[in-house]
């Protein structure tokens, strides 16, 4: 039975954009608006797989992954901008509406070779890697652990925040990208492209799963847990830990960077705001809330906590942040074990 | 096996949303969408316009709704997050079928629900004053435009009343309305002849609260001998402690007089305004304003927040106004479909609280006089010059030498 | 110097010696041919009318103008029947008939009314005066200064009035007058007279050399005190970030949990100070002393929420650091929309007493804005407390006792779950105290304490978590360096270079500046 709860999940999420293409006035169609919201929180449902892989497989809670998650939306955003063209409101041939309005007489050199969709890509997972490399290599070296590790990652995200809202960054300050017209040839903001995303979304987020199980179940993942329960003994048997939580955090923050990649064309706008605490944070109780140590269950909480807040923002638009508040506080009280945990008792 | 999906969509939070809305009968309710924050930073600004919006749908469902028929508000709360308003905004025109949507304050939502409103052809009015260079078919702007704000304050501040200025200060938030509206006079003022030298620039991150330096440096830059003036295009949160900085550093306003763009008396509910008379604001709008039409005004909104202390500000006004010539364009045209809506709209008119007469033109933007007022001590202003009429607004402004290549739409 | 009129008290000088002095101004000035009473009607006429009437008023000297003047600059005078009339004294009148001013007005006031009130027996109005003529700096001023100067006892005053004579004698046509002028404003350390200066250069290019050494010698002595005006608002974000962060100290730095909810508290001290300033309002004898009474409110408020917190949540918690931040981060999303739903979303006006406005003048004329010095001092004082409550209170040891070793203080005797809660209730009073300070500088909103919650635990970490020394000299190295780096790197990149600076000093030294030695320090 707990065999086939997984492939389900997948088959109905696989099937939920169908459901879109029925006649309107089908009690089973689902709304447009449905699809696109789905397409964001299975963006979603990777960054707290990627969280998942590095708090509850090694122990390392990042309050920062919002910041891996920004970085690879900022990638593609860079893309999506490069391919706007000369069809922006000043119509310059190369240059985004932005710089030329701050004055720029040519493109900065840091996004050169991101008209490229493949270059894109490969940044969206290389700059939150490399980042990750530098963080985690200085953290685990000088081995912060726990709490401060998790102190650290967070001014890590808010500085990069501040740093983004500069408008002389050369990222469009408060604003960032926003009024993308095409991506691989096909134009955004049609219902046929939120199609299209939704399913790379899908296919990323089964991707990103089959690769995290496969991995936890290996020795190295059995390592891991190792030294998520107790770091020191595994070191004294002859681990070498940094190497071991090094590459588990730089593949966790590639992945958030794949998120967020997928994230900005569904969404159609990055910005400094996806930097701020706050959000990683939210991103730490979606795996709390579905059970943390379980992929599924990250997963599932993702889903759960956006749904969620998508409804009550609507129904209950000055009460949801109380809603939810109390989610938070009643999750690790009430069920430490997350969704997961009560439902598998 | 439907049975076990619709379950399991109930589990995943699906269930909750309504799957497709029916399409309404005649006569069934008018929707209006409410895209404001009402938690998160902009909370603080917001909410005066949600409960400003909910307030004209009841005075108007009070005088029997428009053309027979109801308005019922549908309020959602983006939180101050920008994919969020995105996402809000599809929903209130995918999910709640809403005929017209009044939202947004900052550049950014609007900007992040443009492609929004544009693909499924919605109709959003925006109510607060903006650095301009846009111009959707699908957003109707209320507020001002640079040259509807901007521009007259500093000519003031060059003006024998406002103390014949040589010198300016531009300080702001680091967004995009702040450095557009500061480019667009920095080339205004080097056509009058100040040069860059006389002129100081300065930039800080939303809800700056630590403005000695700034105030210090400001200070120093006034004092080398030629008559100094401020241009404040700070956004929200920071005004507050900027003026008590201000006050406590003992700059007068006839020493080093500050104009503002973006505080009203909202935002000077929270200060006491006693050290700081004689600093101006220029708007299209004060509640001091003595007209019929703003008597009326403030005594709705007390009315309907139940609280006489209450104030108006500008971006109330705007929203006022956008809702009255909405109703009007919806009672022109005998539908709320969108593009009767649109085409209706251009050439409305509507006695503004003002004082004024404000006209809907093709570009989509409003007539709107222009006011400079003296902040007094009771946190109002006192009115010191007005333009004798309302003026039309620039939205590509003739100082960004960029619009000459700019697409038309 | 006669004797008599060094004596220092000018209320003793006669009245007939005043007369004299007007009589003097009045000589002094040339004849206008217009009398006081064709101008007092100009002061109701528009902004230029009355521009004008207020500066011909204050050439003309003549003392019936003074309290018109005077009620024109508060907003107190009215128009009348043919002419103005003073609002009775009692509250601020208002209305249609209250004359308005603009700017420019108030400018030309404040030129007249040096000129008539440098005589006055109030000293504050003497300083006022000298002030306003010092920003005149007309010719025709010199020998009403000259005159006023002789007699003038105060120093401070004396000082000021040197310094508008000085500026006045810039406009004189006599180049030996204006040469006198630069070298006494040169003498000064004031940016006024620097101002002075350099807008006299523009006008007078033979004299610019002068000006120029007078500049370049004000500039040297300037430079010690803009030293210190730089070292005083270091001084100023670190008190804050000190009140800020002394609360974490003991929650976090004591008993090691992580209250994401730190800077709600914040935010509830400030409500529970407008709370307490709205419920003194009318009472007269307690409404000055709203902001100090707000002190132990906003503790106790605090302090209660804290307690309660504590045995009805995070006690289930203890162990689990990192759950405990999901709970309390769940807590502080509630308190934050509780109060917005309760008091509303805009700010909340606060109420500064005298004592807290304006700026403070210290030896070697370095100025320092009151309501911050306060806060440096108050900083200072919640941090002594907290460290005589830690050390020296039975409540402290016993604190002391449990965070070193749970069992062996249960085993004692010591009740630890009641430790627990009293420490916890003890940090987040502190957080409210913070809130208290925090009110007089910045909004009261909802929103007020995010902007605090990360400063605070980088402080914290900086610092050496548990140790109070370190808090105390991590919240102010911050707050130096930071406003070090300010004016040449910007508010933005100087907070950015402070938090990558941190991440790099923790990862030298992960426990901060002062770690704690022994076995609390594993953990």
């Amino acid at each position: 039975m707990r065999r086939l709860v997984l492939p389900g999940i997948v088959a109905l999420l696989a099937l939920l954009p169908l459901l879109n293409l029925l006649p309107e006035g089908s009690p089973f169609r689902v709304s447009d608006f449905v699809v696109s919201v789905a397409g964001k929180w299975l963006c979603y449902a990777i960054l707290a797989l990627a969280l998942d892989l590095a708090w509850g497989y090694a122990g390392i809670l990042s309050l920062g992954h919002g910041a891996f998650f920004a970085l690879g939306g900022y990638a593609i955003g860079m893309h999506l901008m490069r391919l706007i063209g000369p069809r922006g409101v000043y119509g310059h041939p190369v240059l985004p509406d932005f710089m030329v309005f701050l004055g720029y007489q040519e493109l900065p050199w840091f996004w050169w070779g991101f008209g490229n969709f493949p270059f894109a890509l490969l940044m969206a997972l290389l700059v939150p890697g490399l980042l990750a490399f530098v963080v985690g290599y200085l953290a685990f070296r000088s081995r912060i652990t726990g709490v401060y590790l998790s102190i650290i990652t967070q001014a890590m995200t808010y500085a990069l925040m501040l740093a983004f809202f500069r408008n002389d960054m050369g990222f469009g300050g408060n604003n960032g990208f926003t009024d993308f017209k095409e991506l691989l040839g096909m134009p955004l903001n049609t219902p046929f492209a939120r199609f299209v995303l939704y399913f790379a979304a899908l296919v990323a987020l089964v991707g990103c799963f089959l690769v995290s199980a496969a991995m936890t179940r290996t020795k190295f993942g059995r390592v891991l847990a190792a030294i998520r329960d107790g770091e020191s003994r595994v070191r004294f048997l002859g681990y070498d830990t940094l190497r071991h939580k090094l590459f588990i955090f730089v593949l966790s923050a590639m992945m958030a960077g794949l998120a967020g990649a997928l994230y900005v064309p569904i969404v159609g706008i990055i910005n400094p705001g996806e930097f701020s605490p706050a959000n990683s944070i939210e991103a730490v109780v979606w795996v709390a809330f579905g059970g943390r140590g379980t992929l599924v269950g990250a997963v599932l909480g993702a889903f759960s906590v956006n749904a969620l807040k998508t409804w009550l923002t609507s129904f209950a638009p000055d009460l949801w942040l109380i809603v939810l508040g109390i989610l938070f506080i009643a999750v690790p009280l009430l069920m430490p074990r997350g969704l997961i945990g009560m439902l598998r008792r | 096996m439907n049975l076990r999906i619709s379950r399991r969509a109930a589990l995943l939070g699906l269930g909750a949303l309504p799957l497709s809305a029916p399409a309404y009968a005649q006569g069934a309710p008018i929707k209006v969408g409410v895209l404001h924050s009402l938690s998160g930073t902009m909370a603080i600004s917001e909410t005066a316009l949600r409960d400003t919006v909910l307030m004209m749908v009841e005075s108007q469902n009070s005088q029997g709704g428009i053309g027979g028929r109801r308005l019922e508000a549908v309020v959602v709360d983006p939180a101050s997050n920008w994919p969020l308003f995105a996402e809000k905004a599809r929903e209130l025109l995918q999910v709640h079928r809403v005929d017209v949507s009044f939202g947004c304050w900052t550049s950014v939502s609007r900007k992040s629900v443009l492609p929004v409103y544009e693909e499924l052809n919605g109709l959003l009015f925006y109510p607060v004053q903006y650095e301009g260079e846009e111009e959707s078919r699908n957003i109707f702007y209320t507020g001002a435009a640079p040259n509807q704000q901007a521009i007259p304050a500093v000519e003031y501040l060059m003006g024998p009343d406002g103390g014949e200025a040589k010198r300016i200060v531009l300080l702001g938030t680091d967004y995009v309305y702040p450095r557009t509206t500061n480019r667009i006079l920095r080339g205004f003022l080097n056509s009058k002849g100040i040069t860059n030298a006389d002129i100081m620039e300065e930039y800080t991150p939303f809800g700056h609260s630590d403005w000695q330096g700034i105030v210090a440096r400001v200070k120093r830059f006034a004092g080398e001998g030629k008559k100094t003036a401020i241009v404040s295009t700070i956004n929200g949160d920071a005004n507050v402690p900027f003026y008590r900085e201000l006050g406590n550093q003992g700059i007068k306003a006839e020493d080093i007089p500050c104009v503002a763009f973006s505080v009203g008396e909202e935002e000077l509910a929270g200060i006491d305004t006693r050290p700081l008379v004689g600093h101006l604001a220029a708007w299209n709008y004060f509640m001091s304003v003595d007209s019929p039409a703003n008597r009326d005004f403030v005594q709705l909104w007390r009315n309907y927040i139940k609280n006489p202390r209450r104030v108006t500000n500008d971006p109330m006004e705007a929203t006022l106004i956008g809702f009255k010539m909405w109703a009007q364009a919806v009672a022109t045209a005998g539908t709320t479909s969108v593009d009767a809506v649109r085409t209706a709209m251009i050439g409305q008119k509507v006695a503004a609280p003002s004082g004024y007469e404000s006209e809907m033109k093709a570009n989509h933007h409003l007539t709107k006089p222009v006011m400079i007022g003296e902040i007094q001590a009771d946190g109002q202003f006192s009115i010191v010059s007005k333009t004798p009429t309302a003026i039309a607004a620039e939205n590509w402004s003739p100082f960004i030498p960029e619009n000459a290549n700019r697409r038309r739409g | 110097m006669p004797a008599s009129l060094a004596s220092g008290d000018p209320h003793g000088t006669s009245s007939l010696i005043r007369w004299f002095l007007l009589l003097l101004l009045l000589a002094a000035l040339p004849a206008r041919g217009q009398d006081f009473d064709s101008l007092v009607p100009g002061l109701a006429g528009g902004f230029t009318q009355q521009a004008e009437a207020v500066e011909r008023l204050g050439a003309l000297g003549d003392p019936r103008a003074l309290p018109l003047l005077r009620a024109l600059s508060e907003s107190r005078l009215l128009r009348a029947e043919g002419g103005v009339r003073v609002a009775p004294d009692g509250p601020a009148p208002s209305g249609p008939e209250v004359i308005r001013i603009n700017n420019r007005v108030r400018v030309a006031l404040r030129g007249a009314l040096g000129r008539l009130q440098l005589v006055s027996p109030d000293p504050a109005e003497r300083l006022a005066a000298a002030d306003g003529l010092l920003r005149a700096r007309s010719a025709e001023d010199i020998p009403l200064l000259e005159a006023a100067l002789a007699r003038e006892a105060v120093p401070r005053i004396r000082a000021h009035m040197e310094l508008a004579l000085g500026a006045a004698r810039l406009g004189s046509p006599d180049p030996a007058v204006r040469r006198a002028g630069i070298a006494a404003l040169g003498g000064t350390a004031s940016p006024e007279a620097r101002a002075v200066l350099l807008a006299a250069r523009g006008t007078d290019e033979a004299l610019s050399a002068d000006v120029n050494a007078a500049v370049a010698a004000i500039d040297r002595r300037l430079s010690l005190r803009r030293a210190a005006e730089t070292a005083f608002q270091g001084l100023s974000l670190g008190s804050v970030l000190l009140l800020a962060a002394l609360g974490l100290a003991v929650t976090f730095g004591v008993m090691g949990v992580i209250n994401m909810a730190h800077g709600e508290f914040v935010m509830i001290g400030a409500y529970t100070t407008v709370v307490v300033q709205e419920a003194l309002r009318a009472s007269p004898t307690l409404a000055p002393w709203s902001l100090p009474l707000a002190i132990p409110a906003a503790f106790l408020v605090t302090a209660a929420i804290g307690a309660a917190m504590e045995r009805g949540l995070i006690r289930h918690l203890y162990g689990r650091p990192l759950e405990t931040l999901l709970l309390t981060f769940g807590v502080g999303m509630v308190l934050q929309q509780v109060v917005r739903l309760v008091f509303g979303a805009q700010n909340r006006e606060v109420i500064s007493p005298p004592w807290m406005q304006g700026t403070l003048t210290l030896p070697f004329d370095i100025t320092v804005t009151q309501n911050r010095a306060w806060i440096i001092l108050f900083a200072l004082a919640v941090l002594a407390a907290t460290f005589a409550a830690i050390r020296l209170t039975r409540f402290g040891l016993e604190m002391r006792a449990v965070v070193q070793n749970r069992r062996i203080a249960a085993t004692m005797g010591i009740r630890t779950g009641r430790v627990d809660a009293l420490t916890f209730a003890f940090g987040s009073g502190i957080a409210g105290l913070a809130g208290v300070a925090l009110s007089q500088i910045d909004n009261v909103s909802p929103n007020l304490g995010t902007s605090y919650i990360i400063d605070s635990f980088m402080v914290v970490v900086f610092g050496g978590v548990g140790s109070l020394l370190g808090t105390l000299i991590g919240a102010f190295t911050l707050g130096v360096v930071n406003k070090l780096l300010e004016p040449w790197a910007g508010a933005v990149l100087a907070k950015v270079a402070v938090l990558v600076g941190i991440m790099l000093f923790i990862q030298r030294r992960p426990k901060g500046l002062f770690a704690l030695k022994g076995r609390a320090a594993e953990s």
